[in-house]
């Protein structure tokens, strides 16, 4: 069975999809999840998902392309430095937010 | 040598050549998951011999790794049970069962120890051998829900039960008995342990394999 593993570094941290481990059953998948993902230290938690629990959606259909739902297109960029612009504070501005 | 640093040196033996023999199966585990779980309790293993070797060479003046590899092969005390070339899973599991059974007797004994440094390596040992129980006890419970799991098993352990009790003092013998036939549901046989003390054959090689690297170059010299 394969089971869905996901690791989390520090507390306080999301958990995050760190692989997969092949396991007869949960017992099996908790020891070589812990020795796969946790023996260096590397995790403070450990999820262990069978992948059958895991519901999975990849159809996303935009028949009408109604590209006003999107965000690609907006330049944040250009309407940011506009508002700089008008409130006057371009200049204070830090470089890495203007290239942003 | 003190009866203290023959004890540790005698449970480092102990650990070092079950690490040594479990980490063969390194690239050829039954699958890919026990390969890498069971490779990082070899290491741990060897990492436990390290740290009674430490502990050991502080008292008698010499270093880990010379205690470690430079002894002849009579010299060596670790019991038979971990000295067997035993390449096959179900031996393998077996063995690795009955160690850890007896592991964890000898380990509460020496936790109770007057000596701190022993009580304290004792205690250190025990937290990480009890993910190696938990790992030998899991692989027992699949074995024996199947017939020929169960009889492969039960195989392997009569093969290796006289040196198991090889393992332990007299005195913690009849516990270790008990607790194996109680996990087993059957009754073991009486027979006379294989000690500490007796050398393999397998104690040889597996030394000459061991030291091949350390041999080959003059003391001190630097990777």
């Amino acid at each position: 069975m394969i089971y869905e593993v996901f690791r989390q570094e520090r507390k306080g941290q999301p958990l995050q999809h760190a692989g997969t481990v092949n396991a007869p059953d949960e017992r099996f998948a908790e020891i070589y999840a812990r020795e796969q993902y946790g023996r260096r230290q590397e995790s403070v938690s450990l999820w262990l998902v069978p992948r059958e629990a895991v519901s999975e959606i990849e159809e996303f259909p935009d028949e009408f392309e109604m590209k006003y739902r999107r965000v690609d297109g907006y330049s944040i960029k250009a309407r940011l430095r506009e508002a700089r612009e008008r409130a006057g504070t371009l200049e204070a501005a830090p470089e890495a937010e203007q290239t942003e | 040598m003190s009866a203290r640093a023959d004890l540790l040196i005698s449970i480092a033996d102990d650990e070092l050549f079950l690490g040594w023999r479990n980490s063969e199966w390194t690239g050829i585990a039954p699958f890919l998951e026990e390969d890498v779980a069971f490779s990082s309790i070899a290491q741990n293993e060897i990492g436990h011999a390290r740290a009674l070797y430490e502990l050991a060479a502080v008292e008698l003046g010499t270093t880990a790794d010379e205690l470690a590899f430079d002894r002849t092969p009579e010299e060596y005390r670790c019991a038979p049970l971990v000295q067997l070339r035993r390449l096959e899973w179900a031996r393998t599991i077996a063995r690795h069962w009955l160690y850890e059974t007896a592991d964890e007797l000898r380990l509460a004994a020496l936790k109770a120890s007057d000596d701190p440094e022993i009580a304290g390596i004792a205690a250190k040992m025990d937290r990480e051998e009890a993910y190696h129980r938990m790992h030998a006890e899991m692989w027992v419970d699949r074995l024996l829900c199947s017939d020929e799991g169960r009889s492969r098993l039960n195989e392997a352990v009569d093969e290796l039960w006289p040196y198991a009790l090889g393992v332990l003092d007299d005195e913690l013998r009849p516990e270790l008995r008990r607790r194996a036939q109680e996990r087993l549901g059957r009754e073991l046989a009486d027979v006379e342990p294989v000690s500490r003390g007796v050398h393999e054959v397998e104690l040889a090689q597996l030394l000459e394999e061991m030291t091949m690297v350390r041999r080959s170059a003059p003391a001190g010299t630097q990777w």
